[in-house]
Parts: C-alpha cells; structure tokens; sequence
C-alpha cells in the first residue's frame, strides 16, 4: 500500500520526470542529433560562410555574436516542442488518465513534464554550445548568470509549451503557435542581428518584439553588451514564467480540457 | 455492512451542453467486498468510476473514501485506489516491466523489483517483461492494465469492463484473478455487461440507467426478490379453460390452449417446486402434457427488467 506525502507526492514527480527523460532517449535522433544537425547548419551558413564577410557587432565577430541568438532559437523551439508533445500524446492517447487518478496535482506534473522538458533543453544547449566551438571563436562573459538564464528561459517555454499541449486539441494546432508565431518572432528578434542595425522605424517597431529582450538578455550573458535593459530583459522572461504558471495553476484547479 | 471504504452521496454530473450523466447516485460500498456495477452503454458507469478516480468533476455531491472527503484529502485516498481503465491505453513503445514500474512510482511507492515481478508472474506477463506493449496481444494489453492497476497495492480497485474483447479462457482467467484480490482483502468495484461476470464474481450489484441507481442490492437477494422460474408445458389435447384444481397456479393458457404457461416462483427454488407440484396435479387430473419446457430466471433478465421497466 502507498503512503504518500499529502503535500507532495516527490516518487510521482521523479517517476513522471524520468519517464519523460527516457521518452527523449527513444527518440534521442530527433531529441538531439536533429537540434544539433540544424544548429550546425546556421553556423556553416551564417557563422563561416556569410559571417567571414560581415563587420563584428559591437566588437564581437560575426560568428559569435549569432551564438547567443541560435541558442535562444533552438532553446525555444526545443523547450516549447517537448513539453507541449510531453503532455499532448497523453491526452491524444488516453493514458492521461492514469496521471488524472494518480496522486499527483499541479507542482508534481510540472516538476516531472516541465523539469524533463527544461532539462532537455539544457543538455541541448550544452551541445550547441559544444557544436559552436568548431565553428567559431566564442566566449561566456558571466557563464554562471548564462547558465542561469539559459535555465529561466528553458523553463520559461517549457510551461508555455505544457499549456499548448493542453490547449491543443489536434496536431495541427499544436505545431501553429510555434511555426506561426514564435519561429517569426525569433527571426526578427535580433536572432542574427544587433537591432541597431536596423533603419527606422523598424527598429522602434522591433522593440515591441520580447524576444528582443531575450536574445539580448543572454547576448549580455555573453558579451556584457545589450540593445536593451536587460533587466527588462530579465523582467519579461520571469513575468512570462509567473504568467504561465499561473495559467496553469488555473488549468489545474478548473480541470481544463484535462477533466471533463 | 462492514467498514464502508466508499461513500458516495448525491453525486450528480452534469456535462457542459447539459446531459446529466449522474443524478443524485448514494452508494456505499463496503471493505472487502466485490460489487457489480450494471448498466446499458451510457448509463453514467465510467461517469461514477471517472468521479471517484478523478477524471470527471462533479457537479455535486461528495465522495468520502477511506473516511475522507475525497475532494481535501485526494492524494492520500488516490494512492490507495486503483483503476483499470476500459481502453487499452498505454504507451505502446513502452515495455512492459518499464510501464509498470512507472505506475509504482507514480502513485508514490518505492521501487520494489522483487513485487512488480510478483504481479507480472501472477497475470502471466513475466516472459513478455522485456517486450514494448505495442507487441502484445489485445488480452495481454488488458493485462499490462491491470498490472499498472496493481503496481501500487491499492487496497480499492476500479475495473471498468475489464473483460471486454476478451476471449473466454482469459475472461476465466481474470476472474481468478479477481478472486485472489478478494482473498487479499482489496475491495473491487466493476462495471460490466456479461452478466454471467456479475452472477459469477460479485457479492452485490447496482443497476443503472440513465445515471440513476435504480438498485442496488446483495446479489443473492436480489435473485431471490426478482428471480422467475417459467416454465411451458405443452398439453396433449387443448383446454378450454383453466381447470378448477391448477387455477391457484400462477398459470395462463397460450397458443390455443395447447401450451400451460406457469411464471412464479421467487428464484430460491419455489418456482420449481411448485413446477413439479403443477405436472402431479395435472396427471392426477388426467390431463396428458408431451413436453416441458422449463427455465430460471438469470440476472441477466432482472437486469434487463429493470432497465426496460418490465419488473
């Protein structure tokens, strides 16, 4: 017979959290090597090839100044991609059931859905970063707040993508958020560009983008150099945590498309 | 009754476009005990289960198990129930030891090697351990279920249609099953519609339709109260009439008075006896039958007795 804590079910959370690590190992080819394989890509086309007949932004070489940018792309993409399919092929196949009369509520499914998610994108990120040093000549101004952002941002889209997968109620839309909406804003985020560089009024209109804020809040983790205040850089990931937590901590206690 | 392990009073669901799926259900059930819940598609049964296990709120109603409010205390009471869900859903790439490993440590037990062995010994799952569930057969899926169903040692188990698509050997087979959790001391409750699961394995039934419980009763009881014997005789020569010396008998003349037609009894063996009285009678009477035609009432015919109103 269980004994569980009626607090906190720390063996369901665990349970949940590895499962969903050992998901990504089955489909370690598409988890890592497809992330990699396209990071690659970029720094061969933007970083060698393209970037050899760029002028450095800022001081830093063209190369190393997109690092920053395709990290938070594939962070992104990655950290949204897993949690949202984490917590939608339950639903798609029936077995949220079993999560439903488990002894687990909303910390226990986030710790175990949204930390594997996280934690997926994290030994990502260690690869891309690992993959750019082939390429180009980088370096990690404060590798301790990098670190600790790279973990904000991670978990940040981890639960926005645990709340598409919940939203979601075909494949379709499940895929529409991040292809027609955070892929194009990642792009003209400043992903490959210092938005100094960018003409008026383009460059204002590029301000009400917060992924602005986010590429250059780690380009600053990097570089120690912004186009914007990074506190509000800092400000808008942990204001965009707060709100999807929330979010889901009204999913939970309502039961939404999770209960009927 | 012993110990009530569930205590459900005035559960009523009510889904968004308005169909009421449960109005008002009181049910206890109690320690130990095996009940049978029947019902028609759509009478509310994967609605009650889907209340209790967490799967469907309520609309009203409170659910007490295990002597708590289940809507404060729902992880504790949780780690204690079990649910074996009517689809086969799992995780078909999974394997099966790795599946039911999961389910132990979802609901918060330790990892324990030596007992997920044990159940996949006892439902015969030891040899496909290794094998993804995707490969295995549609009753073994069934089985790989209950296994997760068992993996947490609940102490109340929910089996909803546990032996649907099931072939006869394996239904048998599930029965004994269930038969050892009783002597464990888990309380089961199941839906089903092979009544012959009901007769066979439960000590009380609850019958509902259209998300009332109509009954609900000690299964021996309940035969005894609604049980039918009938029984046709068919008469050498025709009658006219009821003859004087039988017309105490619960009996009618049918098909131009060539068949006797007796209907009574109470399903303890009164119906069969006063058969037997009937048959002395009419040869005492020198009234020639060619043959009977006799038959006891199941629960099958009291369940659908009640679900069409007839009794």
């Amino acid at each position: 017979m269980s004994m569980v804590n009626p607090g906190f079910n720390a063996r369901g959370a665990w349970a949940i959290y590895v499962r969903e690590l050992m998901r990504a190992m089955r489909t370690a080819f598409q988890s890592l090597v497809a992330p990699v394989l396209t990071t690659s890509l970029y720094f061969i086309v933007f970083g060698s090839a393209i970037g050899s007949r760029m002028q450095a932004v800022g001081g830093v070489d063209y190369g190393a100044f997109i690092v920053p940018g395709l990290l938070l792309l594939t962070l992104l993409s990655e950290s949204t991609s897993n949690a949202s399919f984490g917590i939608y092929m339950p639903r798609f196949t029936g077995t949220i059931y079993e999560l439903l009369s488990a002894p687990v509520g909303v910390v226990e499914t986030l710790v175990g859905f949204v930390g594997a998610a996280a934690t997926k994108s994290l030994i990502l990120a260690g690869i891309i970063l690992l993959t750019a040093t082939f390429f180009v000549d980088y370096h990690i101004a404060h590798p301790i707040l990098a670190i600790g952002y790279i973990m904000l941002v991670a978990s940040a889209f981890s639960l926005f993508g645990f709340i598409l997968g919940i939203w979601a109620d075909n494949f379709e839309k499940l895929g529409i958020i991040p292809v027609l909406i955070l892929t194009p804003l990642t792009f003209l985020g400043g992903t490959f560009y210092s938005i100094s560089m960018l003409p008026e009024p383009w460059r204002s209109l590029a301000l009400v983008n917060p992924i602005v804020y986010l590429v250059n809040g780690l380009r600053w983790t990097f570089y120690g150099s912004s186009d914007v205040n990074i506190w509000i850089s800092f400000g808008l990931t942990m204001g965009f945590l707060l709100i999807c937590t929330l979010v889901i901590s009204f999913i939970f206690r309502t039961g939404w498309r999770l209960r009927t | 009754m012993s110990e009530p392990i569930l205590e459900i009073s005035g559960l009523t669901k009510v889904y968004a476009g308005g169909f009421k799926a449960l109005e008002s259900v009181d049910l206890t059930i109690a320690k130990g005990e095996i009940f049978a819940l029947l019902g028609p598609n759509g009478a509310g049964k994967t609605t009650l289960i889907g209340a209790v296990c967490g799967m469907v709120r309520p609309t009203s109603g409170t659910i007490r198990a295990f002597g708590n409010d289940l809507a404060h205390n729902w992880r504790s009471a949780r780690a204690r129930i079990g649910l074996v869900p009517q689809e086969l859903s799992t995780d078909m790439f999974e394997t099966v030891r790795r599946a039911v490993t999961f389910s132990r440590g979802l609901f918060g037990c330790p990892n324990d090697p030596a007992r997920i062995e044990e159940i996949l010994r006892s439902l015969s799952l030891w040899d496909k351990r290794d094998a993804q569930i995707r490969m295995l057969s549609g009753g073994m899926k069934r089985r790989v279920l209950i296994a997760k169903a068992l993996a947490h040692d609940p102490e109340l188990l929910f089996l909803d249609e546990p032996t649907a698509g099931v072939d006869v050997e394996l239904r048998r087979d599930m029965w004994r099953q269930i038969d050892k959790l009783r002597d464990q001391g888990v309380t089961v409750i199941l839906t089903t519609h092979y009544i012959e699961e009901a007769e066979e394995m439960a000590d009380r039934v609850g019958v509902i339709r259209d998300g009332k419980l109509l009954m609900v009763d000690d299964k021996d009881a309940m035969m005894a109260r609604l049980g039918r014997t009938e029984a046709h005789i068919t008469l050498a020569a025709p009658l006219a009439e009821i003859p004087p010396a039988i017309a105490a008998f619960p009996v009618h003349l049918a098909k131009d008075g060539t068949e006797l037609c007796y209907r009574g009894g109470d399903g303890t063996g009164l119906g069969k006896r006063e058969v037997a009285d009937l048959t002395k009678m009419l040869t005492a009477q020198g009234i020639d039958y060619i043959g009977i035609d006799i038959h006891e009432s199941s629960l099958e015919d009291i369940f659908v007795g009640l679900v069409e109103d007839r009794v």
